[in-house]
């Protein structure tokens, strides 16, 4: 019974040999701690911050807050711009964000998805400081003078309905605070000013909204000032001059007049959006749905699939080129091996650069090879060989600078093989070809598989060496993220390009597995 | 050059450089006799496992001709030999079962399915490893794995088997176990056997006949039994079994017999085997536990020893002693209870008879 | 189209002014309470040199500020974004092109510049904002120097019977001008020389280009040379590409054929008809402390004086940006030759140029480059 077996002080034999590993293990913990947490840091931390990135989207609401809000009651498949109230929050979130300059920022993020909108922002931005809100500050103060003072203000903030009742005004005034604040400074003193007129729309488009019974707890208010403030309120706001806050937006852009640029601020109202990852196969939400994007700007599948198919081939390049070397660096005598493996090794001693520079004077149609071919007279003067600036030119140079990585784990794993099964095959009956191909070839594996996985997953990143020698049909898909990184700075596309590669090599990981099995891997 | 009619294996003439400066094989004139077997002895480095590769043809021979059953097979590549092999490490593929290792020459050969399972079955039973068919090697033991190569090699009935140090990886008393069953394998299959060591007490229990190599030659030729009693040089006696080494000078030959003064003055009479004459220098060879502590009147030498050092050894005892300046010289004594009072320091007669001291070539 | 005509405006100022009073490194007001060193971000190359020449040396000397040089230009709009994410901003001073400082204007990440306040006025006393005059694309982009992309081609092309192109459309017509094209691997420049070689005046190519027909319209005229075009992302392509007999004529920036043209005496020459004009200049990074931003604002308005841009002539063959700058250029501090006749701005070469679109572009690049790309890769 080896459940009931102690030891001499009577502890039970798996506790006390659980306690006495415990120090080995934490021994161990703290012996790998440091790679631990530079793992962390180096590699989960950035796969988790890119796969947050692809779907982060709270500039919008951040920015709009108000906006954001007002467009979720609009019917953005209808055929109607959004209503006053709509326009009303975007005057108000508008001045704060020039204020705090960011509404360009926002601009660009939504061109990503609407092309023309950031210079509606950036247009807007000057002349949002110029906008007419006196309407309803107006009708407020016609209806009591109470409304010009601050403590009316100060009274509603009291008040038990705020802010639920009132989430366009509580918006405004917050909005109002960090536009003075960032306009006057920190210690700026409020309690003697009353807002701007943007927050007195707001609560005129509030007030709409209050039921029966939140009016009559406003007018009925135990609270002096608050009756004062309420009384009559109802009736006169039914009287207000008309604001004409859609109209000045209209005069001020065209674009706020286009219903597709609202369509997609209301799409883009969530702080977490998947329109990133539709981007990167080529589709778009619209107003019908998921869609396909325009024949003419689909291009990411095209490249996913081209990545991996050239990576592929790659692969396949580098196991036919590197099998035969590796064979000869793990049979030839050391000296003469050593002196080969130098030559191997010698583009990981070069720059990327370089090794890629000399394969355009290579390659190019003027270039070494071509020149030889023509001289040769392999090929006519007139009919040179396109080597460079297309797929073969990528797949050379890749090729090239990715072979020690397929060589050398085929190396070491060839050297494990002892001569003698091929002696024993041979003195089987086998010939030379029998012998290679049921014995000799089968122990290799494990190396052909750790190489093509270095090799292809390399390869499915690279795109500097494309960038430079693959022309046009040549690139791959990490050209385009590195685009989006580094020029037009749409990270979340990028992101969502490198998390889709990410699962793809994933996937194709798992595959290998199931298929050939992990533990058939031996690098050395 | 002795030549058997019908050889199984007959190397003519063959020499073996590697580097086109120094022969590893020099001259290697050798018949081997269908059922046979045949070891090949000799340190690292005496050619004896070139031999063998280039018998199985992984080595192709300098000069000279190889022939099998009687056919020249210098330009038959190995796979065409038909030659069963055991190799050091026994090769087994790591990426196959037991029972495919030993259906891969069956494959080969296109045998019927069902004749290919009756032979593996047939020989894994033979080797007693029925069970073990679908094991890949690396779960078995040393010993599984040897007996594993030993049936691939013979699974597909080969005239010839070649054995290149098979048992050098297995612990001394496997060793001996391995060494038993193989040569019952020989008897009851009656293969021509090739065999390579380095362990002359395998050689000496194995085989028909011992080859032993030095220097890429054959030193001597013979059955067991007589490469230890008459070693025909020095090589071969110090190689073979124990020996002690006694140098000296030849001062009269009479017949088979000859008198050698040692460097002391010491007069013994001794076996003429391989000595240049009177007057030159001779080592000579002489068996430890022939040597009586109680020397008989029938014994020619008679010679006092100072002992060293007594080392028990449970059926024997060894008795390290100086005997005629030389201070090495061993004397093996049979336990027969009635311990002798043997102390280092006592000096003792030593007795030997002339036929039991080889006179050899010189070694210094 | 109203930035059609700002270079020349800018050329014919700077030739009714015409006067050389040269401000010089002591006439400077003190820098208070400014950092001591400063690090300043440019595009390496020859172009930092002459950047070192001109403005980093007698700065140096004037205040003994330690200038760290850094060359990542390039990569400047992404990293300023990380340095802004991750809140350790180490820039102080950063050259880009002006659809980058744009790009930065936007995204926050580049102080605004007020220019008649930041900016020295020029010697005549003409305020900083008229003399750089629409070239000021940005509230954050202080503009260095204008330079163009244009076109060189083989003065030895044997096919080509001596003819010699004379206007942008050459480079659609393979039947007089047979060859091998390099086009830079980006919709920008190529879409509007293509819309205009298809019969599209200038002003109209922007309007034309937010359809989807004008689009079409003009990758299909780019596409009746696409099987023969190389498409070069670094400006050295082309001048090798040139050299070494790849291609025929191709499009890069005036700086590099002239320095294929009259350092390396390569038989090429340029086509200035229709060089599309670009800007190049400082931008100052938001989030610096006030020592540092009070140094790089001092930088600035030194480095960006009249005779410090007219002097940046002196090293390499693009414009000084200011107007007034223009009658200061002399010769090549090396060659000893005169700069004006390589200037992109000079009269000369500036019959038909245009500037691009900066805030069309800023609104329409990634779409068109998506359709661009496609396009390509088809």
């Amino acid at each position: 019974m080896a459940s009931d077996l102690t030891t001499h002080d009577g502890q039970p034999l798996h506790k006390s040999l659980a306690k006495a590993l415990r120090r080995e293990k934490l021994r161990a913990l703290v012996l790998i701690a440091p790679l631990l947490l530079f793992v962390l840091i180096t590699f989960v931390s950035p796969i988790a911050d890119m796969l947050f990135r692809s779907v982060e989207n709270s500039i919008v609401p951040k920015t709009l807050p108000g906006t954001t809000r007002t467009l979720q009651s609009w019917d953005a498949l209808g055929e109607e711009l959004p209503g006053e109230e709509v326009y009303a929050s975007l005057a108000d979130d508008m001045m704060l964000a020039q204020e705090l300059k960011i509404h360009t920022r926002l601009g660009s993020r939504l061109n990503y998805d609407q092309p023309g909108i950031a210079s509606v922002f950036r247009k807007s931005g000057r002349q949002v400081k110029k906008i007419d809100s006196s309407a309803h500050l107006d009708g407020f103060i016609q209806s009591n003078e109470i409304w010009t003072k601050p403590e009316s203000w100060a009274n509603l903030r009291k008040n038990g309905l705020w802010p639920g009742a009132f989430p366009a005004s509580s918006t405004a005034w917050s909005n109002w605070v960090r536009f003075m604040k960032s306009d006057e400074g920190d210690d700026v003193d409020l309690s003697e000013k009353t807002p701007s007129g943007l927050a007195y729309s707001a609560l005129y488009f509030d007030l709409q909204k209050l039921s029966d019974e939140q009016w009559r707890q406003l007018t009925d208010s135990d609270n002096e000032t608050t009756r004062a403030m309420f009384n009559g309120l109802r009736e006169a706001s039914a009287q207000f001059p008309a604001a004409n806050y859609k109209e000045q937006f209209l005069d001020m852009h065209d674009g706020w007049g286009k219903l597709d640029n609202w369509r997609t601020l209301h799409r883009l109202s969530p702080p977490i959006v998947d329109s990133y990852y539709w981007a990167s196969v080529d589709r778009e939400r619209t107003s019908d749905g998921v869609v396909h994007k325009p024949e003419n700007e689909r291009i990411y599948v095209k490249l996913f699939v081209r990545t991996i198919l050239m990576s592929a081939l790659i692969t396949l390049m580098c196991i036919l080129l590197g099998y035969p070397i590796a064979y000869l660096l793990a049979t030839l005598p050391t000296r003469t091996s050593n002196l080969l493996m130098i030559l191997v090794l010698l583009p990981f001693w070069t720059s990327l650069l370089v090794r890629t520079s000399a394969w355009k004077v290579l390659l190019q149609q003027q270039g070494v090879i071509n020149n030889i071919l023509v001289w040769l007279g392999v090929v006519g003067d007139d009919g040179r060989l396109a080597l460079i600036n297309n797929m073969t030119g990528t797949v050379i140079t890749m090729t090239h600078i990715l072979l020690p990585f397929m060589i050398l784990p085929l190396f070491s794993v060839m050297k494990t093989i002892s001569p003698s099964y091929v002696r024993a095959a041979k003195s089987m009956g086998a010939s030379d070809w029998t012998s290679f191909r049921r014995v000799y070839f089968p122990n290799t594996i494990p190396g052909i598989g750790a190489g093509s996985i270095l090799v292809f997953i390399l390869s499915i990143g690279y795109y500097i060496t494309p960038e430079l020698v693959g022309g046009t049909k040549g690139v791959f898909i990490s050209n385009r993220i590195a685009y989006h990184i580094s020029s037009s700075l749409n990270w979340g596309l990028a992101a969502a390009l490198g998390s889709i590669l990410l699962v793809a090599v994933l996937i194709l990981y798992w595959a290998y597995d199931r298929i050939v099995g992990i533990d058939n891997v031996k690098l050395g | 050059m002795s030549s058997i009619n019908g050889a199984a294996v007959r190397f003519e003439k063959v020499q073996k450089s590697y580097d086109g400066r120094n022969l590893v094989v020099k001259d290697l004139n050798l018949d081997i006799a269908p059922g046979e077997f045949l070891t090949m002895l000799g340190p690292s480095g005496s050619g004896k496992t070139t031999c063998l590769m280039m018998l199985a043809g992984f080595e192709p021979a300098t000069h000279g001709e190889i022939f099998l059953n009687d056919s020249p097979i210098n330009n038959v590549p190995p796979y065409k030999r038909g030659i069963g092999m055991v190799f050091q490490n026994y090769a087994l593929f790591p990426h196959m079962t037991v029972a495919e290792n030993l259906a891969f020459p069956l494959q080969i050969r296109k045998l019927p399915k069902s004749e290919q399972d009756a032979k593996v079955k047939k020989a894994l039973d033979m080797v007693e490893l029925g069970e073990f068919g679908n094991r890949r090697p690396i779960q078995l033991s040393g010993g599984q794995q040897q007996r594993v190569a030993v049936a691939r090699a013979l699974v597909f009935d080969p005239d010839l088997v070649l054995m290149d140090e098979p048992l050098g990886a297995l612990d001394k008393q496997l060793r001996e176990q391995m060494q038993y069953e193989i040569k019952h394998i020989h008897e009851n299959l009656g293969v021509t056997v090739v065999y390579v060591t380095h362990d002359q007490s395998e050689a000496l229990t194995m085989s028909d006949r011992v080859a032993v190599f030095e220097d890429g030659v054959i030193q001597q030729l013979s059955g067991p039994d007589e490469l230890y009693e008459n070693p025909q040089n020095s090589f071969v006696a110090q190689f073979i079994g124990e020996n002690n080494k006694l140098s000296g000078t030849v001062t009269a030959v009479d017949q088979n017999t000859c008198q050698v003064r040692l460097q002391d003055g010491t007069e013994l009479a001794a076996e003429a085997v391989n000595i240049q004459g009177v007057g030159e220098k001779t080592t000579i060879s002489l068996r430890p536990e022939r040597i009586e502590f109680d020397p008989k009147e029938s014994m020619q030498n008679v010679v006092n020893g100072t002992i060293q050092e007594v080392i028990y050894h449970g059926d024997h005892l060894r008795v390290v002693m100086d005997v005629a300046g030389n201070d090495e010289f061993v004397v093996k004594v049979r336990n027969r209870g009635d311990q002798r009072e043997l102390k280092v320091g006592q000096v003792h007669p030593l007795g030997w008879a002339a036929v039991d001291c080889k006179a050899l070539d010189f070694t210094g | 189209m109203s930035k059609m005509s700002t270079l020349a405006t800018a050329v014919a100022l700077a030739s009714t002014l015409g006067l050389g009073a040269t401000a010089t490194a002591a006439d400077m007001p003190e820098c208070e309470n400014c950092a001591d060193s400063m690090t300043i971000v440019s595009w390496g190359g020859a172009y930092s040199k002459s950047q070192l020449r001109a403005y980093h040396e007698p700065y140096t000397a004037a205040t003994e500020t330690e200038i760290v040089n850094d060359e990542s230009s390039a990569e400047a709009v992404a990293k300023l974004r990380a340095m802004n994410e991750a809140g350790n901003v180490t820039w102080d001073v950063v050259d880009v092109v002006a659809a980058d400082a744009i790009r930065l204007c936007d995204e926050g990440l580049a102080v605004e510049i007020d220019a008649d306040n930041d900016l020295a006025a020029a010697p005549d006393g003409t305020p900083a904002s008229e003399d750089f005059g629409d070239l000021l694309v940005s509230d954050c982009f202080i503009p260095q120097i204008v330079y163009s992309t244009t076109f060189g081609y083989r003065t030895d092309n044997a096919d080509w019977n001596g003819a010699t192109p004379e206007d942008i459309c050459a480079i659609f017509d393979t039947e007089k001008f047979p060859g091998q094209r390099s086009l830079e691997k980006r919709p920008i420049a190529n879409v509007e020389w293509a819309l205009m070689c298809d019969g599209v005046s200038i002003d109209d190519v922007y309007s034309m280009l937010e359809t989807d027909e004008g689009v079409d319209r003009a990758l299909a005229k780019l596409g009746t040379i696409k099987d023969q075009t190389v498409w070069w992302s670094a400006g050295a392509e082309t001048p090798q590409l040139l050299a070494d007999g790849e291609v025929a004529i191709g499009s890069t920036y005036n700086g590099r054929l002239f320095s294929a043209i009259e350092e390396q005496d390569q038989p090429i020459a340029i086509l200035w008809d229709a060089q599309m004009f670009d800007l190049d200049g400082w931008i100052i990074p938001a989030g610096l402390s006030d020592d540092r931003l009070a140094r790089a604002k001092h930088y600035i308005k030194f480095a960006t004086d009249t005779q410090r841009l007219a002097d940046q002539a002196k090293y390499i063959s693009y414009g000084p940006a200011r107007a007034s700058s223009a009658p200061l250029v002399g010769k090549h501090a090396d060659l000893g030759i005169e700069m004006a006749p390589h200037m992109p701005t000079d009269p000369a070469n500036a019959q038909n140029t245009f500037l691009y679109n900066y805030e069309w572009w800023a609104d329409n690049r990634d779409d068109l480059d998506a359709k661009f790309q496609a396009w390509l890769a088809n």
